[in-house]
């Protein structure tokens, strides 16, 4: 042993020796004629990154404990033993316009082309509990994602869906309870037990209040609807994801790469504890929470935050809460490129970013996947654009190689370091969160927001400053013509909102309101009693109660939600 | 009139992407500005009563659901009405090119999309402010 141990120093200074050697002979030769570009390189987060790295960099990384086996603890390289030499991730892009026959359309020309899982936007009045005749709504319907007031709308989206075969996203959240109730009607119309019905909902309330927005009550009774999801489904559906705990927006909004980690593993570490507290057993319960990522533009510091991110849920379900079922301590995630990376100036440049960005979600092992389309800046994707995100995917998995090994970047020094780094960083800020009382408190007080806030207006000033580069926007600009080319021509159907709400008015004429109003009233009970609210939700949605009727119960017990104005 | 521009930012509607919304109050309020931000949800009604109240310099409206049709002819004619025409109503967020001209019909003097410098805006403004400065 103690052999060894000297043998291992000597090893070390060996080391430290050649790499002085080198920096003082090849390296200060070559900089002398080819001074570094920037005074200082760091990640598109701030991490400075040296000019190589070597075994030195890796020396406390043990194999065993930190990197490992995929499909085993602590599943840095990837949730499944074989990965995507067994079965490719899911081609899942979201899509959501005008009304549930405009969008159910879409869903079909994405299947055609060989997308293999759905995705659905909801309009901004369906994400905030609102029927699409309330007079704050009628402008916004339709616009950013499908309308959505009762059960009627819901059976015309997944009309000609197998919902046990083609897994389905609804990336909703404060109102999500509801659209699984939905969901979970539509699917026991087509004849499916809740054993076959497989699916997600986002329904991540902790994230709205820090990044996306769209929050509907204040975050303690949220919370309590969110455990409310995951009790029911693992009873009633238990494929179905009932939350999608969600970096994506917070990275969007502005924060670094170890603020998405942090901030998205303490929601998702809050919902498993609260599940506790209400006295679930965690292995009941956090085996169908599910993740979804941003891609961003840096590629090595993406492939490194997923890694970190599976290393880091394991043990914070292992060791932390005491899962002992391996399924819970397993990171399952989906990832989306960056929107917030896509440039207005142009456009097809935007199609070369998105393919850099899903190839960092191959090799970070992402299980499914959404490409943008170039022309995401300005509108909804066109048709001929968004074929050419799904074939971005098609192109990584069956041409490019990468796929065909697990976890390939594995030892890398600078992946293996810089995984370590997001990872040390992420599990800083997290311990700044229980600090300041949790994660509920720390976004309450704007704790969160004020951090993502500054991030983001960092980043604003590299770019003008110069020190960060965008092509198209701050380095070789063009004088672009005014309007996008005719093949990228798109518009929601401007009859739509008209549409949506003739239905409401004709379902609320046609259903038996009597059945409404006694489902509602049970709902309000529960949720002043503070019992499970679900079954009530799914009553009143088979009822065809419209998503505006349900949520304004809510509203009356828990009132609306007035943040502090963080910037 | 008071020495420092005083510009109101507003989010009308139900969309939450505030990132460019709060980018651009800060950094007017770094270039000396005096800045209320509404934050979200605000209706028109409550935006063009913030500006009257706050007696704002500069209206910026931050649209990134596909709304700005409604909003800008719904804002550029309150502010009309409500005798603020004076007012240098400008735009951000996620607009259609070929739509910019139809929204300087309803009142709105620019339109900032992505990718626009907040430094090109803070210029805007200031030479804006001295233009007016001048004709007095």
């Amino acid at each position: 042993m103690a052999d060894a141990t000297r043998a291992q120093t000597s090893a070390e200074t060996a080391a430290k020796d050649s790499r002085q050697r080198w920096q003082d002979g090849p390296l200060a030769e070559s900089l002398s004629r080819f001074p570094h570009r920037k005074e200082a390189f760091r990640t598109i987060s701030g991490i400075p990154i040296g000019d190589l790295y070597t075994p030195d960099d890796i020396a406390d990384i043990e194999f065993e404990r930190d990197i490992g086996y995929p499909g085993d603890y602590p599943f840095t390289r990837g949730v499944h033993a074989s990965m995507y030499r067994g079965r490719l991730w899911t081609i899942r892009q979201v899509a959501g316009f005008g009304t549930a026959e405009d969008t159910n359309r879409r869903y079909k020309y994405l299947l055609a082309h060989g997308e293999t899982g759905l995705s659905t936007d909801f309009d901004l009045p369906t994400l905030l509990g609102r029927d699409s005749d309330h007079p704050f709504a009628r402008a916004e319907v339709g616009k950013i994602g499908v309308a959505i007031d009762t059960l009627r709308d819901a059976e015309l989206l997944w009309e000609g869906i197998s919902l046990d075969q083609v897994s389905t996203s609804m990336t909703i959240t404060a109102p999500a309870s509801v659209l699984i109730a939905m969901y979970e009607a539509v699917a026991h119309q087509h004849g499916l037990g809740g054993e076959q019905v497989m699916g997600t909902a986002q329904n991540d309330i902790l994230k709205e209040y820090t990044a996306q927005n769209e929050y509907i009550f204040p975050p303690e009774p949220a919370v309590q609807l969110v455990v409310d999801t995951m009790e029911y489904c693992a009873r009633t559906m238990p494929r179905f994801n009932p939350v999608s705990v969600s970096g994506y927006h917070i990275r969007e909004a502005g924060a670094t790469a170890a603020q998405e980690l942090a901030f998205t593993l303490a929601a998702g570490f809050t919902y498993a504890h609260k599940a506790v507290e209400r006295g679930l057993d965690i292995d009941f319960v956090a085996p169908r929470l599910s993740f979804f990522f941003d891609l961003h533009i840096d590629f090595f510091e993406e492939i490194a935050k997923l890694r970190a991110a599976r290393r880091m849920w394991a043990h914070l379900m292992r060791e932390k809460l005491g899962a002992r079922d391996p399924h819970s301590w397993t990171l399952r995630t989906h990832c989306q490129t960056a929107g917030v990376s896509l440039t207005a100036q142009q456009i097809e440049n935007n199609i070369v970013r998105t393919a850099v960005e899903a190839m960092a979600g191959v090799l970070g092992g992402t299980q499914s996947m959404h490409t943008n389309s170039m022309d995401e800046a300005y509108q909804i994707p066109s048709e001929k654009a968004i074929k050419i995100a799904v074939r971005t995917q098609q192109i990584l998995a069956a041409e490019s190689g990468i796929a065909d090994v697990v976890d390939p970047l594995a030892g890398s020094y600078y992946v293996e370091t810089l995984t370590k780094r997001v990872e040390e960083e992420a599990w800083d800020i997290l311990k700044q969160i229980e600090d300041v009382g949790g994660m509920i408190r720390a976004v309450e007080t704007g704790f969160i927001q004020q951090q993502i806030a500054d991030s983001s207006y960092t980043f604003q000033r590299q770019v003008e400053s110069g020190e960060r580069t965008i092509v198209g926007v701050n380095e070789y600009m063009e004088d672009e013509a005014g309007e996008l080319s005719p093949d990228l021509f798109f518009q929601v159907d401007p009859e739509a909102a008209e549409r949506q709400i003739a239905r409401l008015n004709q379902v609320r004429a046609e259903r038996d309101n009597r059945a409404v109003t006694r489902a509602l009233s049970g709902l309000r009970q529960a949720a002043l009693g503070k019992t499970n609210t679900m079954p009530h939700i799914a009553e009143a949605v088979r009822a065809y109660a419209s998503i505006g009727e349900i949520c304004d119960v809510f509203r009356e017990v828990f009132g609306e939600y007035r943040p502090p104005i963080v910037y | 009139m008071s020495d420092r521009i005083r510009v109101v930012i507003a989010k009308p509607g139900m969309d939450g992407h505030d990132r460019g919304a709060k980018i651009i109050a800060r950094a007017l309020r770094d270039a000396g500005m005096e800045v209320i931000y509404t934050g979200i949800f605000q209706t028109s009604e409550s935006i063009v009563e913030t500006v009257l109240q706050e007696d704002a310099d500069v209206l910026g409206v931050s649209i990134l659901s596909g709304t700005y049709e409604h909003y800008a002819k719904e804002i550029g004619g309150m502010l009309r009405e409500n005798g603020l025409g004076d007012v240098l109503f400008l735009l951000g967020g996620t607009v259609s090119r070929q739509d910019v001209n139809r929204l300087k019909g309803y009142g709105v003097a620019e339109v900032f999309g992505a990718g626009a410098h907040t430094q090109d805006i803070v210029g805007y403004i200031r030479e804006w402010a001295a233009a007016r400065e001048k004709a007095g």
